[in-house]
């Protein structure tokens, strides 16, 4: 129907570089939330994000790779050992077998790892397994780790192990166990890792023919994928990526719900006038004073923070915002218009008139402002989020800042927890905005023209 | 020197009739305080024969506008009644109200406001189809092809993709004209249709409105206030002033022998050679224009006429007579 006009409108944005670069931001987010309910069904998000036995292997609060490497550091990346590579060796004896499998690894990292657990998976078994641990070292030392009765799933975490702490002169296990002897004897000297061939030796006692024990150590790594992780090992990607749809939609719908009543609202109230107008101009007016974000804190408070459920107090509240009397004002004039008259003369219905002819006069204005209005909501459900309003399921990027906050991760020296949240609102931000004041420059002095 | 009730012609049954139409806007203070009425159309009276083409004429402000849009049921009257083929409009509701807007087109004053920027012509010219149910693409796209060529659009797929910013003034007029005719009207109403156009283009329109008119036999009311070119395009003339029709007659007869005081000196100002821009009647003739608000007493005309009667023509209202054959002017010099 206009295709001229919106073509040429494209090809005057194109002069505008900030326009591009915006587009091309938008482009991106748009793609990440597109892709990512295609990497990580929405379902399988969810039931991660709860938390689950996924994570197990996953550092707690482990930088990003791309922090370490900007650092310059050589930070040690989790490493898992397992038996299932190991040469394990087996001694039947009389109503059960001795198994020995060795967990040998070479440990080369700058530093110490950040924790270090033991998993041990013996399935099917009457009678318990027994399993004696012994750390060797690179020098040939040889430590006694204790003994422990092994459950069909079993985790031994070695970092917490009090008495190997003080057997190893203070030093946590997953520092201790690792470190220069003496380095660390010195007041005050940082204790230095002793770089070389470890291995964990396991001495399994099986009192059943069929059953098999397999083992696995991790020692965690200081730092984990793209994004890092949180206190609860989940992988901040998970909740960054998702976090692109769902503020994408959030902010979309809640802007085209907003935009779209308000104008047919204020269309209506300026094509009827008399007590219709003076109605939605009082509401306007009431609805002007009422606070949104207290409103919202008071519904997700006592009824539910599922953000759908904001979404709709958003577009309701939105419906007779201020927005109202500005188009209120843009359409006044154009009731006006000697074509509107013409098609009353022709006997175009009141409806058609709203829609076809006074709305659409003044859609080319509304598109900036629509397109600056998108990050605001964003924006909205975010501040939601960190106060502790996020939707209870979905993983958001505001509820990532929340997570934060409420681990101080800024005075633990975990700033990509915020950081990176941070980034991809302040980008979704940038890039609305710049393609909404270009397309202002591009849209308003052409109204003028028409 | 006898009264009639009604300019016009009464030898066949009227298309459209005014009676005793008055359209007047309240003026109100805080939205419901009554202060007052301009009395934009005063007590009209007129009919128009089928196939009739008609001018009203009359200076800036008389309620000709008003006049045209309460023809078009645009503005409801105060008082008196506006009769289409022998029904009241008043009377017409949904169904039939809708069907009369088909038989009435409309040409505004300004083509520049009159088309809606951010429709193609195609559109413009849709939208009335679309709006009585003409369905059928293929049938609309004919109607509509055969509107630009009527208004000498031709050819037509030169304009149809066209927005209305891309045209001339005339040719946008045009576009105006073919979405009046695009439901085929029996009668056509154009405001001042050339006003505000170049003068080099308003002489094709008004004829190429003429020849519309005459080819298809339609009834043509048009508004202007320009009488030098009236004689061309109307029959007849109905001169108005302040919101009332104080003379009307065969166009030739009018313009030869005009009988009231105020046609006398419109036609004096164009005549005066000295007046270059005095075609346009804004500035005739001498003296205030009335104020609807508070129109004079009586004869509305009385504080600017030369043969002002103190204590006849401040207190008595004309009645019209017919100082010549089929001649009407209410003036009290008739009588
Ligand atoms: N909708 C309205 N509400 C209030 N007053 C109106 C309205 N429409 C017209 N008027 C007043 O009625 C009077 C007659 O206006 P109208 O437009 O009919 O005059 P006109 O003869 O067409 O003048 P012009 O030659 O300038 O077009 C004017 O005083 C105008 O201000
Ligand atoms: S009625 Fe009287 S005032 Fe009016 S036009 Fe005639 S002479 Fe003049
Ligand atoms: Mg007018």
């Amino acid at each position: 129907m206009t295709g001229g006009r919106w073509r040429q409108g494209w090809r005057e944005l194109r002069r505008y570089p900030s326009a591009l670069l915006g587009l091309a931001i938008i482009a991106a987010l748009v793609a990440l939330a597109l892709a990512t309910p295609i990497a990580i069904p929405y379902g399988e998000a969810l039931a991660k994000w709860r938390g689950s036995e996924a994570w197990q292997r996953n550092p707690v609060n482990a930088a990003p790779l791309w922090l370490d490497r900007l650092t310059g550091g050589d930070a040690p990346h989790t490493l898992v050992v397992e038996s299932a590579s190991a040469p394990v060796e087996e001694h039947a004896f009389a109503g059960g077998r001795r198994l020995r499998i060795p967990l040998a690894f070479d440990y080369e990292a700058g530093g110490f790892p950040s924790e270090l657990n033991l998993f041990l998976h013996a399935p099917g078994h009457a009678q318990p397994p027994f399993a004696r641990l012994t750390w060797r070292t690179p020098d040939g030392r040889e430590l006694g780790l204790g003994g422990y009765r092994i459950g069909a799933r079993e985790r031994i975490a070695l970092s917490q192990d009090r008495a190997l702490e003080r057997r190893l002169d203070g030093l946590v296990p997953h520092i201790g166990l690792l470190a220069e002897p003496g380095s660390a004897a010195a007041p005050g000297a940082e204790p230095r890792v002793l770089p070389g061939r470890y291995t964990l030796r396991l001495d399994v006692l099986v009192f059943d023919e069929a059953a098999a024990c397999d083992a696995e150590l991790v020692l965690y790594g200081r730092v984990h994928g793209i994004a890092g992780t949180d206190h609860q090992r989940r992988d901040l990607a998970l909740a960054l990526m998702w976090g692109t749809p769902v503020a994408l939609a959030f902010g979309l719908l809640a802007a085209v719900g907003t935009t779209v009543t308000t104008l047919v609202i204020a269309a209506v109230g300026v094509w009827y006038r008399g007590w219709v107008d003076a109605t939605i101009q009082r509401l306007t007016e009431v609805n002007m004073i009422l606070p949104i974000l207290p409103i919202l804190v008071m519904v997700g408070t006592l009824y539910s923070t599922s953000i759908w459920l904001m979404l709709g107090v958003v577009v309701v509240l939105g419906i007779f915002s201020a927005g109202i009397k500005m188009y209120r004002a843009m359409l006044l004039p154009i009731r006006e218009a000697p074509y509107i008259e013409a098609a009353r003369a022709y006997g175009a219905s009141n409806a058609r008139i709203v829609l076809r002819y006074l709305i659409p006069r003044i859609l080319p204005v509304l598109i900036p402002t629509f397109v600056t209005l998108i990050p605001t909501f964003v924006f909205l459900e975010a501040s939601l989020a960190v106060l502790g309003l996020g939707d209870p399921l979905l993983p958001t990027w505001g509820k990532v800042l929340n997570d934060a906050q409420s681990q101080s991760a800024l005075y633990n020296g975990y700033y990509y927890w915020v950081i990176s949240p941070a980034v991809l609102l302040m980008l979704t931000g940038l890039g609305f905005a710049m393609l909404g004041f270009a397309l202002d420059r591009v849209f308003n002095p052409r109204l003028r023209s028409l | 020197m006898t009264s009639s009730p009604a300019h016009g012609a009464d030898d066949q049954a009227p298309l459209i009739a005014a009676r005793d139409l008055h359209t007047w806007f309240e003026l109100r203070q805080w939205g419901f305080l009554r202060v007052g009425a301009v009395r934009a159309v005063d007590g009209v009276e007129f009919a128009l024969a089928p196939g009739e083409a008609v001018a009203f004429v009359g200076e800036s402000g008389c309620g000709k506008s008003t006049l045209a849009r309460t023809l078009l049921g645009l503005h409801r009257p105060t008082r008196g009644e506006v009769r289409f083929a022998g029904r009241s409009l008043g009377e017409l509701q949904g169904r039939a109200l809708k069907a009369y807007r088909a038989e009435v087109g409309y040409v505004q004053q300004d083509p520049y406001g009159a088309l809606p920027p951010f429709l193609d012509v195609r559109r413009i010219l849709a939208e009335p189809l679309i709006v009585h149910g003409v369905r059928d693409r293929a049938e609309r796209e004919r109607r509509i092809r055969a509107a630009l060529e009527e208004v000498r659009l031709s050819p037509a797929e030169a304009f149809l993709n066209q927005f209305p910013h891309m045209l001339s003034g005339g040719q946008q007029q045009r576009v105006v004209i073919a979405r009046a005719l695009i439901l085929a009207p029996r009668l056509l109403i154009a405001d001042e249709p050339v006003s505000m156009l170049d003068a080099s283009v308003r002489v094709e329109i008004l004829e190429l409105l003429r020849h519309i008119q005459r080819e298809r036999g339609l009834t043509l009311a048009f508004i202007t206030h320009d009488l030098s070119t009236v004689r061309h395009y109307a029959e007849r003339i109905f001169v108005m002033y302040a919101g009332r029709v104080v003379e009307s007659a065969p166009v030739d007869d009018l313009l030869d022998h005009p009988q009231h005081p105020y046609t006398q000196a419109l036609l004096a100002a164009i005549a005066d050679p000295d007046a270059a821009n005095a075609t346009r009647l804004r500035e005739v003739p001498a003296g205030e224009p009335p104020s609807l608000l508070h129109p004079p007493a009586a004869c509305r005309f009385h504080p600017r006429c030369p043969h002002f009667m103190a204590g006849l023509c401040d207190v008595e209202d004309p009645p019209d007579f017919s100082p010549r054959r089929d001649h009407r002017s209410a003036c009290w010099l008739h009588r």
